[in-house]
């Protein structure tokens, strides 16, 4: 009997072996995102960006030969002390190129695992400049905070005519405090005041910080956080009556955010990579794609929004498929060497790569929460002077 | 200048009170066992996730925040009888281990089952609603939490000071062994401090979610430690301690983030300080002084060496 299930076991364990044999050669890329902690609602949108693709573009033909895209995840947990050991599991693992992450200080974080196995890394949301300054091997598809930062504070001073801003962010995240402090420098080279206050991690009462900003009597409540602490403020700016408006940046363009605004009279708005029905395509394809997995609509928060991080995930994808093709091998090196002549046409836009590996970019989508329909809308396309 | 210190008092109290709901959990079961039931922040963060999913479920909410409490009573009692009371006669430091292994095993559980998102808490009628004070607004819980809070205190004092399961815990907490062979069963007793402090987690749980409602799996971190520092303050092991050293931690905390903007009204200040950063640190930074100045807190039991 024993010998019978050893047998079985063994026989088990040769069907992947046959299952591969007649296979496509499988090249791998590796998705360096949040699923877990503060970030994890929008490292999942992210990724879901980067499945989507991967499922419309399962295969790619590079020097003549057919590869299958595998994708290998890897949680960085929101956290730059999880950030390490994810980064060496996909270094482990040998993928050929890194997409990720949401959230500038994981990126950080993880950098210097990738230039050390000589892996190019593209960031999809990541803005802070830190990210790619200084190195070769990382580049990003999306804008930047100096950017961001000059677009929210112009469009603070002259379109909400706010003169005084209240600024808050979290203690020690890069993404917060580095976008807080371009923001801050343009807003007051314009003429305003801005105050800036810093919450610890873990925080889930508010209450305070939004009495100061009316104990300051601040026309705007700037607030570029995470997912988990921009609901919480929504929701107690609602319950405190707030009049003034909420201003963030890229990550509160979730529908999660939508949700939380939903029947309230919070004024929300943020700046933004993609502004839904720009590319009619691939907006219906990737709802066909969430209606169709029951499991993807609920990591993209229960409904068929689109945020924009999916698109830039999807760009990402598209571009590391460009830089594989360039660099006709799929080693990290050759492919690091491909990247920084690559051009690609995609959903969001013409992405080039300037000196420093930074996509150039030119314009930002300012969008607003309608509070009765729970829906973004557009309100300006935003571009530098 | 009321006007500007007022909504800080306000968030003070009601945070406080949810505080005070844990901290008397953390506090009962130290007078009684010795152990400092980590585990304890959260059993307070599972009691709003299991809000979650069960007002997911379509139930009524009347029948929820029962049905709420029952599971949440369930939990606690569970984590004592499977990673404590086995290790009963093992070191107390093997039970302190065990309730740091429950706490990690709850967070990763509830990490597991909600994938790592945050969920939204229900919205519960009429706590839920926005009230004016004077200048101020704020939701309906946090006017209620104080009273709410008194009110299970004072209860908790008389079954404490008046019923014989009462006497049984305060014999307990004297001298574990004698009351062993008084005839008391020590494993009911024990069992019920873990069936009040995780039904005040509970209750504390609905009031906070209420007020915060975003649960995620290290929500109860955070309120956790805090509620802790109060039962230490406090002095732990004295309920009224606890309960008292909550209000000053969260009046004291809410005040601090906005010690810029009072001492900016007050012309003390030209520019703001960015106090509010140390808002946390002053809760921990208070621990150490307490511990260092007067070990057993505000109102803690005298330490008698005996002979």
């Amino acid at each position: 009997m024993k010998k019978l299930i050893a047998l079985l076991l063994a026989a088990i364990m040769l069907v992947p072996v046959f299952a591969m044999a007649d296979d496509l050669p499988v090249l791998k890329i590796g998705v360096y995102e949040p699923a877990s902690g503060d970030s994890g609602a929008g490292g999942k949108q992210e990724t879901l960006g980067v499945q989507y693709a991967n499922a419309k573009m399962p295969t790619v033909e590079i020097g003549g030969t057919t590869y299958k895209v595998e994708l290998v995840m890897a949680d960085n947990g929101s956290s730059t002390d999880k950030a390490p050991s994810a980064a060496q599991k996909l270094v482990s693992e040998n993928v050929s190129v890194v997409l990720g992450s949401y959230g500038s200080g994981v990126s950080i974080a993880g950098s210097d695992y990738f230039k050390d196995a000589g892996i190019p890394a593209i960031g999809l949301t990541c803005t802070n400049p830190q990210v790619t300054a200084g190195n070769s091997h990382y580049f990003r598809v999306c804008f930047l905070d100096p950017f961001q930062g000059t677009v929210l504070a112009n469009y603070a001073y002259k379109e909400l005519g706010a003169t005084t801003v209240y600024c808050l962010g979290e203690l020690g995240n890069d993404y917060d405090q580095g976008l807080i402090t371009y923001f801050k420098q343009a807003f007051e080279a314009l003429g305003g005041t801005a105050i800036v206050d810093s919450f610890p991690n873990n925080t889930a009462d508010f209450t305070s910080y939004l009495s100061n900003a009316q104990g300051y009597n601040a026309d705007v409540f700037f607030c570029p956080v995470s997912l988990a602490y921009s609901t919480q403020i929504i929701q107690q700016a609602s319950a405190q009556g707030m009049e003034i408006a909420i201003l963030g940046g890229d990550t509160l363009d979730s529908n999660v955010v939508v949700d939380a605004a939903k029947g309230t009279t919070v004024k929300v708005i943020c700046t933004t990579f993609y502004q839904e029905g720009a590319n009619a395509e691939f907006d219906e394809g990737f709802k066909a794609w969430l209606n169709e997995n029951p499991d993807m609509m609920t990591n993209n928060g229960g409904n068929d929004m689109i945020s924009a991080v999916s698109v830039m995930g999807y760009d990402g994808y598209v571009t590391a498929l460009a830089a594989l093709q360039a660099a006709g091998s799929i080693k990290g090196a050759d492919v690091m060497a491909a990247l920084p002549a690559v051009e690609v046409d995609s959903v969001s836009g013409h992405i080039k790569f300037d000196g420093n590996g930074d996509a150039i970019r030119t314009s930002a989508f300012v969008k607003t929460v309608n509070n009765e329909t729970g829906a973004w809308e557009f309100v300006a396309e935003q571009k530098v002077d | 200048m009321w006007d500007t210190i007022f909504p800080y008092l306000l968030s003070g109290v009601s945070v406080g009170g949810q505080y005070a709901l844990i901290a008397i959990g953390y506090t009962m079961v130290y007078g009684i066992l010795r152990l400092i039931n980590f585990a304890h922040g959260d059993v307070f963060m599972v009691a709003g996730i299991i809000m979650v999913y069960i007002a997911a479920s379509g139930l009524p909410l009347w029948l929820c925040i029962p049905l709420v409490l029952l599971i949440t009573v369930a939990v606690g009692f569970l984590i004592e009888r499977v990673a404590y009371k086995p290790l009963r006669s093992a070191p107390r430091m093997s039970v302190m281990i065990s309730a740091i292994g429950v706490s990690y095993t709850l967070q990763n559980l509830v990490l597991y089952i909600t994938g790592g998102l945050n969920k939204q808490y229900p919205k519960i009628p009429w706590i839920s609603e926005t009230v004016a004070i004077g200048a101020a607004k704020t939701k309906m819980v946090t006017i209620v939490t104080p009273f709410l809070v008194i009110a299970l205190v004072v209860a908790l004092v008389l079954l404490i000071n008046k019923t014989k399961i009462g006497m049984a815990m305060r014999a307990v907490s004297k001298d574990f062994e004698t009351s062993q062979l008084m005839g008391i069963k020590i494993n009911n007793v024990i069992s019920t401090t873990f069936i009040i402090g995780s039904f005040l987690a509970g209750v504390g749980s609905i009031l906070f979610f209420t007020n915060y409602p975003t649960v995620i799996q290290t929500s109860g971190a955070m309120p956790g430690l805090k509620a802790f520092v109060a039962a230490v303050f406090g002095g732990i092991g004295s309920i009224p301690g606890a309960v008292i050293g909550a209000f000053i931690i969260g009046i004291m905390e809410n005040i601090i983030k906005g010690l810029d903007v009072i001492l900016f009204k007050l012309g003390v200040i030209e520019a703001p300080l960015g106090l509010a950063t140390f808002s946390d640190a002053f809760s921990f930074a208070l621990l150490i002084i307490i511990l260092v100045v007067k070990p057993t807190g505000l109102f803690g039991e005298k330490v008698t060496d005996k002979v």
